[in-house]
């Protein structure tokens, strides 16, 4: 219990540092110098609140999607950004802003969730023709796939003056996040809660269908259940903030080193270093070029990528 | 009692089982013998619901298999087949606590945990119980599962080939568990086993399977005899008795 | 060349034959179709794209192939293993390390031959480290390439976006060339280093015929392993930077003209093998912009067409590997 306190204080703490860190002037001191719908309350309010609470609802939501995307994939590199779930949310996107433009925010949502769970769950099912020991064949091909489909989205958006919005799904920006445009993330939350409540059967999902079966639990439904959450948690990430690279890789793998994968004791853990992850890189992405920001998928980016060499590189790595 | 009728199973025009009926009474231990491919894990699988059956039916105590629900069934029947990967990290504990899952539904009450731990110490693991299953050799993580269906408590347990990975000395213990088990707690084992000396010491009843058919059933006594061995495997094993155990001589 | 269509010729030289005429219409037709007479402007704007494409073709085509016997599979590439990224990343991080004004004095030729000499030692360090047999398996050597590509180009943008914004602007034109904005800026000396690596090679070509058994076989047929490692990844690096200075990093290219070339050429022969591929690449690239360009009016559509055939080329051989 004591290190899960010391994870939350830290965790609080960055979130705190968030408020206070930007070009415009939000401290202590300017906020009683000033009066409520002064300048400083006004900036709080409207930006760094929604922009924290975006960050640490969406560094949650994405670290724990990975975590049961591992589970059900039974592989240790699968992530929606290594099995391309992000992708097919994108292309989704896209697909409704060609066909309905006007369409409202549920419907958008509603059919990218549903391009990104048709993409998973044929991805996973190709998966299970291959023997379950080549480890590294899921994040390559998925990786590729990914790429694959960002080529068909990347052709859609070129003929369709739709570079922009693509542009702003595919690389993480909390820098336009205001109140008013981040509440589709709550909708993450939600589902990490609903992760949580059912984290038991994941974890038996992850020891394969004939334990699942064995234990009594229907396989195909906990395995949908779970593409379903990772599906929708990813498209609603998409849309508001743009994709955050391997947050769901090196978040739960991580973990894992030290607790292991038995999801109700993990997932806690992961929630926390998943939002502590994404706050102190969007902070360092405020601090690093002050005044410019530098956007959080170009930070993941960076230490993404390094800590999934990390973990493919390491020693006792025994893979494959 | 399980009861199998007229059960097949086939792939393509490859039939693994063919028309197998089949009673297998309650209590004591039950081995499954016969050579590679002749059907035995197929066999198993489909008693436990992990295939589908192509047609034919299984009951367990009149419950048929496809239909009764997933938790009822699991109450009452475990399985455990071979070559189990996994790759989550679970430590042993965890692993043996998911064997209460049917029962508690992840809210471990205290007899639970004592089940578990029961389990745990049955098969000699205590010792390495926080250790994770990827850093503890092939025969302590086979012995691990078996730990894990033993936690399940179900009256029926169903075991593909318990020794795999054992060395002789948890093969033997592995064996008088199963056997003491089954006696004292009036369990209904049933195994796949490929050493016809080990069913043939610990069984009370063998089933030997040939192409996909049960082609002889009985107690030890009527079928480890060199006449009915050649007709299952088809080579000539002599068949010795040591110290009240029919003993049958395959490697010369 | 009529001589070298008869069938009696081997496969090889009938195929290299038949490509090359292809290649040639397809640049003729690209100097031609739709020019209307304004022939000085035409030739001379479409000239230095078709050489471009012509040196881009070329080493992708002979970069891919080489790399490939070096490391005896024929997955692998070097795009693939992060080696396009590698010079984006050298690329910005000396304009990073020395300011745009101080770039901006250097002639871009001269700058070109520096990024060259950095590229030639960080390929080598990074063959050394993935290729020291420490990395057991195949899967983890494409896995850690392709991360370590997504790990340069972030770094990469991750100056970009750190430099003054004017700055970036000044040099975002020699940063991103692609199809469409190909760098002329450095055409003459990229043939020059083309012909460089080329002569380079020309004395061991049958010794790369050799090394394709691998390691092993290579040594104990008294082949100085080694040294000609060394020189194929010099060539391989020197092309590399080429086609990434010229149009940027085109990931599956190389990928999808050697499985090709193999088929085709019928024959393990790097002598056959390269110049089939050569062929291939250089056609297809011009050919492809020529269609895409002046038949669907999709300017910046020939990268993307390559990323996603190339996509599906490298998941299904990927694929056929595991089983």
């Amino acid at each position: 219990m004591l290190p899960l306190a010391l994870g939350i204080a830290v965790v609080l703490i960055l979130a705190i540092t968030s408020l206070f860190v930007g070009v415009s002037d939000v401290s202590l001191g300017s906020l009683l110098a000033s009066g409520w719908n002064d300048g400083p309350m006004q900036v709080l309010l409207v930006s760094r609140v929604p922009r924290t609470l975006a960050l640490i609802l969406a560094g949650t939501a994405m670290a724990v999607s990975g975590t049961l995307m591992q589970m059900l994939a039974r592989n240790r590199f699968a992530e929606p950004s290594t099995v391309g779930t992000v992708e097919a949310a994108k292309l989704g996107f896209l697909a409704v802003l060609v066909v309905a433009p006007g369409a409202s925010v549920p419907v958008k949502l509603v059919v990218a969730s549903g391009f990104a769970l048709a993409s998973t769950a044929i991805f996973l099912r190709i998966l299970r023709q291959l023997p379950i020991h080549a480890t590294l064949i899921v994040p390559l091909i998925g990786i590729l796939l990914g790429g694959v489909i960002n080529a068909i989205a990347t052709f859609i958006a070129y003929r369709f003056d739709l570079m922009q919005s693509l542009a702003s799904w595919s690389t993480g920006d909390f820098s336009m996040i205001l109140e008013g445009r981040y509440e589709l993330l709550w909708i993450g939350l939600a589902l990490t809660v609903l992760a949580y409540v059912m984290a038991d059967r994941f974890t038996v999902a992850g020891m394969g269908r004939d334990f699942t079966v064995n234990l009594g639990l229907d396989y195909r439904a906990v395995v949908s259940l779970g593409l379903i959450i990772v599906s929708i948690v990813t498209a609603v990430i998409v849309v508001t903030v743009g994709m955050i690279p391997f947050l769901g890789l090196v978040v739960p793998n991580l973990v894992s080193l030290t607790l292991g994968d038995n999801v109700r004791r993990t997932v806690p853990w992961v929630a926390l270093v998943g939002a502590g992850l994404v706050l102190a890189c969007d902070i360092a992405g405020r601090i690093v070029n002050y005044p410019y920001e530098i956007p959080i998928g170009t930070m993941l980016g960076v230490v993404g990528s390094g800590l999934f060499l990390y973990l493919l590189l390491r020693k006792n790595a025994r893979l494959a | 009692m399980i009861v199998t009728t007229n059960l097949t199973k086939t792939y393509g025009s490859a039939v693994v089982v063919n028309d197998v009926s089949l009673k297998l009474p309650r209590g004591g231990v039950t081995s499954i013998i016969g050579s590679n491919g002749a059907g035995k894990s197929t066999l198993l699988a489909l008693a436990s619901r992990l295939l589908p059956a192509t047609s034919g039916s299984v009951t367990i105590d009149g419950l048929d298999v496809t239909t009764t629900p997933g938790d009822m069934l699991a109450r009452r029947l475990s399985i455990l087949r071979q070559d189990n990967h996994i790759a989550a990290r679970l430590t042993i504990r965890d692993l043996v606590a998911f064997g209460r899952y049917p029962h508690s539904k992840g809210r471990m009450t205290a007899d639970d945990e004592k089940m578990v731990s029961d389990a745990i110490r049955y098969l000699g693991l205590e010792a390495l119980s926080d250790r994770f299953l990827d850093e503890i050799s092939g025969g302590q993580r086979q012995r691990a599962f078996v730990a894990m269906v033993l936690a399940q408590d179900t009256d029926y347990v169903l075991l593909d080939e318990p020794l795999n990975n054992l060395d002789m000395k948890h093969a033997v213990s592995m064996m008088k568990l199963i056997r003491r088990i089954a006696d004292e707690l009036s369990k209904t084992f049933v195994l796949v086993l490929h050493d016809i000396n080990f069913a043939s010491i610990y069984s009370d009843h063998i089933v030997a399977m040939r192409e996909g058919t049960v082609v002889r059933q009985g107690t030890p006594r009527e079928i480890v005899r060199s006449d009915v061995l050649n007709q299952i495997f088809g080579i000539d094993i002599a068949i010795h008795e040591i110290d009240g155990h029919r003993i049958g001589l395959y490697y010369v | 060349m009529l001589a070298s269509l008869d069938p009696s010729q081997p496969r090889p030289l009938r195929a290299i034959a038949v490509l090359a005429a292809i290649a040639v219409a397809v640049a003729v037709a690209f100097m031609t179709i739709g020019a209307n007479g304004q022939w000085d402007f035409v030739l001379s704007f479409r000239g230095s794209k078709l050489a471009a494409m012509a040196l881009v073709g070329y080493a992708i085509a002979v970069s891919t192939v080489l790399f490939q016997t070096i490391t005896a599979n024929r997955i692998l590439t070097p795009a693939i293993m992060g080696l396009d990224s590698l010079f984006i990343l050298i690329q910005t991080s000396l304009v990073f390390a020395l300011g745009s004004g101080r770039v901006a004095l250097i002639a871009p030729q001269a700058m070109f031959l520096v990024h060259c000499a950095a590229m030639i030692g960080f390929s080598w360090l990074l063959y050394r480290t993935l290729f020291s047999g420490r990395l057991q398996s195949l899967h983890l050597v494409m896995l850690v390439g392709l991360v370590l590509g997504v790990l340069f180009r972030s770094l990469a943008t991750l100056m970009q976006r750190i430099m003054s914004p004017n700055e970036f602007i000044v040099l975002q034109d020699r940063l991103f060339a692609n199809f469409n904005a190909v760098n002329t800026d450095v055409l003459l000396i990229s043939a020059v280093a083309v012909a460089a690596a080329t002569m380079l090679g020309w004395r061991s070509l049958r010794t790369f015929d050799v090394l394709a058994l691998g390691r092993d076989a290579a040594i104990s047929l008294g082949v100085d392993y080694k040294a000609t490692v060394t020189l194929v990844l010099i060539i391989v690096a020197v092309l590399v930077s080429v086609s990434t200075a010229l149009v940027g990093p085109v990931t599956f290219f190389g990928l999808l003209v050697a499985s090709l070339a193999y088929r085709i050429a019928g024959s393990s022969k790097h002598i056959h093998v390269l110049p089939v591929a050569v062929l291939l690449a250089i056609t297809a690239l011009i050919g492809g912009q020529l269609v895409l360009e002046r038949v669907f009016a999709l300017n910046t559509a020939l990268s993307i067409i390559i990323e996603f055939a190339g996509g599906i080329a490298f998941i299904i051989l990927t694929l056929r590997s595991a089983r």
